[in-house]
This record gives structure tokens, sequence and C-alpha cells, in this order.
């Protein structure tokens, strides 16, 4: 083995966590809105997901039958699209279902794990029970290779853009709009925001809408990676929880960082020891922090 | 007789002769449940079953039991269907020693403590000849305590690791030697592999194969070294940096079992990371027509699976069953190899009990050694005295167009072999 093979499998190895990183970080992030900022326990959030990833079969499916000369170009629209459907449909569950849970954490827990059954179901019935392959653009396949022996995988560069964009998105929204004043202000404190004319109900519903829109958007970029079938979302909802608990609940940036320290010990310690080692050991690691830390890496300031 | 008409000498009307087509038209009609009735009158009920099982003079019922939902739903549809298409064909012949079969279905719904409360209840309750049904091993050894107690007959359509062998047990699929040599020693001859990747989904079935193909390949068959071994939890999502290591060992042959959402999630990130089948050689004993649905042709193109049924076989059986089974089914769906072996549960069934001259179960378990399927879509098969098939098995090279092209096939049926000695 020369000393190119081992600089080539360094960067590799250190792409690998990056990309975990953006994975978990993206899978955390509607996560963080709805479970870190409202406190709602959304255990259907891995079937929000999977709206998104069908939602790139649909279109997938459809460009090929009626726009065959469309079909490079789909994806950035259908990854719209997907947002799009989840935030529909979140809105509509929060209508339905959540509102009326808000006073009962725990009944929320069971309602949406009951929703997440039911979603399952429907997918089952609508699109089969087989996993399903959207046809991919070419531009998304693949790897780049800028040297002999060193491939950066063109998904995991496409996935981590996409959730720079979408963290920046966030961020800035919570941070730097109406939007966002109003969210921090109903958590800070409900009966004060009703009083000064904040519209709490309102702002929960979009809230919950985005949260649903942005697993939505997850689904869709997890297509390029992952499966997609009916049960796929359950392969994320525990990761999801696991990143958004870990950093504390409330703190976005608490999320961040604990989605990169959580994907770089798996990543690293997958590379020394064998796969379902490293995931014992990942979870010793976080269970450890949590019990010194309950309030997890970034207490929210928040007086509740 | 001179003055009465001879119908032939006369020319008929048209009528007349409309009515004559209907007839001989509807006679094969007419003489099927003609030749059923017969053929139960040969056997009365009183005498095919001794048991108490759920068979009248007209009617005999089994049980179907596999996960219409729940996450297994994926991988169980395919034996559901071909089951269901076999039992639809028999019930068309006639039925089983004149009587037609009558399917009561039962989910798992994905959840072993169901699957043995569903058997139980088609066991005792229906009281019913035999089940089709199960696919995971978890689910087969969650019922296994109950088809012994209850004295039932399961035929399971899964390849599965072995080690195991049951009077009330006929395993359709390959035990865990008759899927993993063939595909070893065919890879060391065509391919001049040497060193060997082992990659797994981290549970019994994996493990043991995985168990048996170092044993082959270090002591055994002396094929080479083994480079590296691997198990990752099952719904595993990225499978980066398990790819590097595969990377900086080099091996000639990646060996995979991976299953489930993993496998889609393994093959798309090879492809993402390089590793294509220009540059690496890649053996799999657990992708089947069905798992290429969900991972997509391009991604796995080019890579080879060993199995004993691919889709594209060619021969008359299959044909027929490929046809039958899309018409059944809509054209654009895909057979599998535990399909396929679902599909001849009942075909094996049919004619154990035709050999017994019974539906009792003690009987069948005892007539089954030495069946014979002439009409199986894998070619001719047999069932051991340990509850087994003799089949062959293939290698098949994975195609853009997510069928597979069968590229080596073993010449002979191959032994199964449920407890390996110098495998253990």
């Amino acid at each position: 083995m020369s000393l190119t093979d081992i600089m080539n499998i360094t960067l590799m190895q250190g792409f690998a966590g990056l990309s975990l990183f953006s994975v978990l970080l993206l899978m955390g992030l509607g996560l963080a809105i709805i479970f870190g900022q409202m406190g709602v326990i959304n255990m259907a959030h891995g079937e929000f997901m999977t709206i998104g990833a069908y939602t790139i079969y649909m279109f997938s499916s459809l460009t090929e039958t009626f726009l065959p000369g469309f079909a490079s170009m789909y994806f950035p629209f259908a990854i719209v699209a997907a947002f799009c459907i989840a935030f529909a449909f979140g809105w509509f569950i929060e209508w339905a279902l959540i509102r009326h849970l808000y006073k009962r954490p725990l009944d929320t827990l069971l309602a949406t794990w009951g929703l997440s059954l039911a979603m399952q179901q429907t997918f089952r019935s609508t699109f089969g029970a087989r996993e399903v392959s959207p046809t991919l653009p070419d531009w998304l396949l693949g790897s780049w290779a800028p040297a002999e022996g060193l491939d950066i995988p063109i998904n995991g560069l496409f996935v981590l853009a996409l959730t720079a964009l979408v963290t920046g998105g966030v961020l800035l929204a919570l941070y730097r709009s109406r939007w966002g004043l109003r969210v921090r202000a109903t958590v800070a404190n409900r009966p004060m925001a009703n009083a000064t004319g904040i519209n709490t109900s309102r702002t929960d519903r979009l809230t919950f809408a985005i949260g649903c829109g942005i697993a939505g958007i997850a689904g869709a970029a997890f297509t390029t990676i992952g499966s997609t079938g009916p049960t796929s979302g359950s392969l994320y909802i525990v990761d999801a929880f696991l990143v958004v608990t870990f950093g504390g609940a409330g703190s976005l940036l608490g999320t961040v960082a604990s989605a990169f320290g959580i994907a770089q010990t798996q990543s690293i310690a997958e590379f020394f020891m064998t796969g379902s080692m490293a995931k014992v050991l990942t979870l010793m690691m976080i269970v450890t922090i949590l019990m010194l830390r309950p309030q997890g890496l970034f207490a929210s300031k928040i007086r509740r | 007789m001179a003055d009465k008409k001879d119908p032939i000498q006369t020319p008929l009307t048209d009528e007349q002769r409309r009515k004559v087509l209907m007839g001989m038209a509807a006679m094969p009609a007419m003489m099927m449940p003609g030749m059923a009735l017969a053929q139960a009158a040969q056997f009365p009920t009183a005498k095919v079953n001794t048991t108490k099982l759920a068979v009248t003079d007209t009617e005999v019922v089994v049980g179907q039991l596999h996960s219409a939902t729940g996450t297994m739903a994926i991988s169980e549809t395919g034996s559901i269907q071909a089951e269901q298409l076999a039992i639809d064909q028999i019930n068309a012949m006639g039925g089983v020693l004149g009587r037609k079969i009558r399917v009561i279905k039962e989910d798992g719904a994905s959840d072993w403590p169901t699957f043995a409360e569903k058997s139980k209840k088609l066991l005792v309750q229906d009281k019913v000849a035999c089940v089709f049904g199960c696919w995971t091993s978890a689910s087969r050894k969650a019922v296994l305590p109950i088809f012994e107690k209850e004295n039932g007959m399961l035929y399971y359509p899964t390849f599965y690791e072995g080690l195991e062998q049951s009077k009330n047990v006929i395993y359709t699929g390959q035990e865990a030697t008759q899927q993993i040599l063939y595909g070893l020693d065919w890879a060391a001859k065509e391919k001049k592999a040497k060193t060997f990747f082992l990659v797994g989904s981290d549970y019994i079935w994996p493990r043991t194969s995985m168990k048996i193909a170092r044993k082959h390949i270090e002591s055994v068959a002396k094929l080479g070294k083994v480079a590296g071994e691997e198990y990752y939890p099952l719904g595993h999502t990225n499978f980066n940096s398990l790819i590097n290591k595969i990377k900086l060992a080099k091996p000639d042959c990646i060996f995979a079992a991976v299953v489930g959402g993993s496998n889609v999630a393994f093959y798309k990130q090879l492809k993402a990371a390089g590793i294509t089948a220009d540059k690496q050689f890649l053996l799999t004993i657990s992708v089947t027509e069905d798992e290429v649905l969900g991972i997509g042709g391009e991604n796995i193109a080019g890579f080879y699976s060993s199995m004993k049924y691919f889709q594209s076989l060619d021969n008359a059986n299959n044909k027929a069953f490929v046809e039958a089974f899309k018409k059944a089914y809509g054209p654009k769906s895909v057979i599998g190899d535990v399909t396929q072996a679902g599909y001849l549960g009942p075909w094996i069934w049919k004619a154990t009990v035709e050999k017994a001259g019974s539906f009792d179960v003690d009987k069948i378990a005892a007539a089954s050694g030495g069946i014979e399927l002439k009409t199986a879509p894998e070619g001719y098969v047999k069932v051991h005295e340990n509850h087994h098939l003799w089949s062959k098995a293939r290698i098949g090279q994975a195609q853009l167009d997510g069928q597979f092209k069968v590229v080596a096939e073993s010449p002979e049926l191959i032994e199964p072999n449920p407890f390996p000695k110098g495998y253990q």
C-alpha cells in the first residue's frame, strides 16, 4: 500500500463522515423544528420523508411517460414539489390531529405513531408493498474522481449542498423573519405572545407544516442514497430523534453540532471496527453524555 | 332403424350445428367435475381424512400465512401471489383428489408472535390440511413448535441458513450450502477470485451463510483467503465507511448478503463510490429480481447473483409460468427466486397427497421423500428424505432492465444438506 492510497482513503473517509453528517442533519432538521421548537413528538416524521421519496418516484415515472426529454431536469422541481406536498399534508394533520393534543404530549406520541402506521399502509396500498426505484438523472449518479483512486460520491455532494441550503434557509427564517420571530415568541411564552396579538395557533400550524415540508425535502434527497418503500421512513426515525435529543431540544445549533458529532464518531468507528460494534460505541457515547447532560449538548435558554 | 333419420347423413340446420358445437365446447368443462366427482368417490373422505382435517367430499381447506402488511410485505408479496396462482391452476385442473382447494389467508403482519398466533388459529380452529407460508427464519422459528405440537404441515419457500429439519416442514427454497458453495467455486474458477470480502446484515441468515462461506474458502475447498468480514445492523443506510474498507482491502470478490432497505443503500452507494462492475467483481446471495426493483438496474448492472431460479430461465415450464404470472398480476410484475419456490409448494403438496392417497399429515410427511416435479419452472426438482429439495444452483448477471442473464448452472441437481459436516 502506497502513501497515495492512504491519502486517498483518508480523504474519502473524511468525506464519508461529512456525508453522514449532512444526512443526519437533513433528517433531524424538520424534527428539530417540530419537536425542538413546538415540543410535539412526531413519530410520523419518517413517513413525511417517505412522502418526499414517493414524490420523486411519481415525478420520475411521469417524466418518463410524458416528457422523456425532461428526464435530466426533473429532479430539482420534484424536490420543490416534495416540500409542497409534505407541507400541505402537515398543515392538514396539524389541523385535524395535532392541535387537539398540544396539552397532552404523551398522547401525541401515540397518535402520531398510529398516524405513521396508517400512512405506511396507505403507501403500501397505493404504490404496492415492494420497493420502487425512481430513475435518477445521470448527473446524480456515479462519482467525481479528481485523481486516480479517489472517488467522491456525487450523490453525497448533492445531499451536502442541499443540507447546507436548507439549514441556512431555516436559520435565516427562524432568526430574521416575522415567522421566526412569532415562533420564538410562542415557544418562549405562549400566553404573552397571544396577548401581544400573535395568532399562536396559526403559528403552530405553519411551523408544523414547515417541519413536515423539510422532512419531505429530506426524503426526496435520500432517494439518491437509500431505498424508496412504504417503510423507508422508519429507517430514519430513530436517528432523527437521536440527533435532536442529543443536540438539545430547542436549539437548532445544537442539532447541527450533534449531527456532526454523531456522524464523525460513527463513521470513524465504522472504519476501525465492525459495523455493529460502531453502532454500539456511538450509542454508548450518546447515552453517557445524556446521563451527564440530560438537557443535551446545547441547552435552550428559554424559561419554560 | 332404417326409418330413423341418421343425423350424420342429413345436413344440419345452422341452429343444430351451433348446438352441437356448443355441446362439444362444453364437454371438457362438463367432464371435469364429473371426473373430479368420480375421483372424489374413489377416495372417500372417511378414508383420506382420518385426523379430522377440514376436508369434505368437495373441498379441502389450506392456510396461507404471510406478511401482507408491515416491513416484510416487500418480500412476501411475491410468495403470496405465486402460491395463489398455483392453487388457482390446480383448482382449474380439478383440484386434489377431486376436491377443490379453498384458501384461508392470514396476515402475519411482519410480527413473529402474530405468526405464531395465526398458525395456531389455522391449525387448531380451521383444521387446515397444510399451510403455505412464512418468509423470514424468525417467523419460521416462531411457528415451528406449533406445527410440531399440533402436527401441521408447512411449505416454506425461502432460501435459508439450514441447520434445521422437521417432519412438519417442507423447505422448497435452498438451504445455505446449495446457494453458497457452487457460487464460490464458480467465482474462484471463472473469475479467478482468491480474496473474498464478506458483507452481510447482522442477523442469523447472513451470519450462518458467511460462516459456511468462510469455511469453504479457507479450509474445505481452499479457494484463497477472506480479506474481511463485516455485518451491519438491519436498516443501516450508510455504507461509505464500509466501502472505504473494501477499497483498502482490494478483494477479488465482494460476497454480499445485505437485505431489506439496507440493500438498496448498499448498491446505490457502491456505485456512487465508483465501485462498478467494470472494476470490481461482486457476487451476492440476497438479490433477486424483486430486490432489483428497489435497487434500480443501473445501480447493480454487471454484478452477479447466486440463486436457483431466474425469471429469464429458458425452458418451456418457465415460459408458461412467467406468462401465467404476468397474466394474473400484470405485465410489469417480476418473479424472483423465492416467488418461484413459493409456486412449487402447492404443486409438491398435491403430488404428495396423490401419492399418499390421503390428506393426513403423518402420511404426507412420510410420502414426501422422493416426490418429483417435472413441471417446476426451475426445471426438474425432487424432495429429499430430509424434506429439502434437490435443486440446481445458477449464477445470473444483473442487467440494466432489472433481469438477470444466466451465465452458469450446476451440471447436476445439488443434494440438500442442512447439517453440513466440516462447516460447523
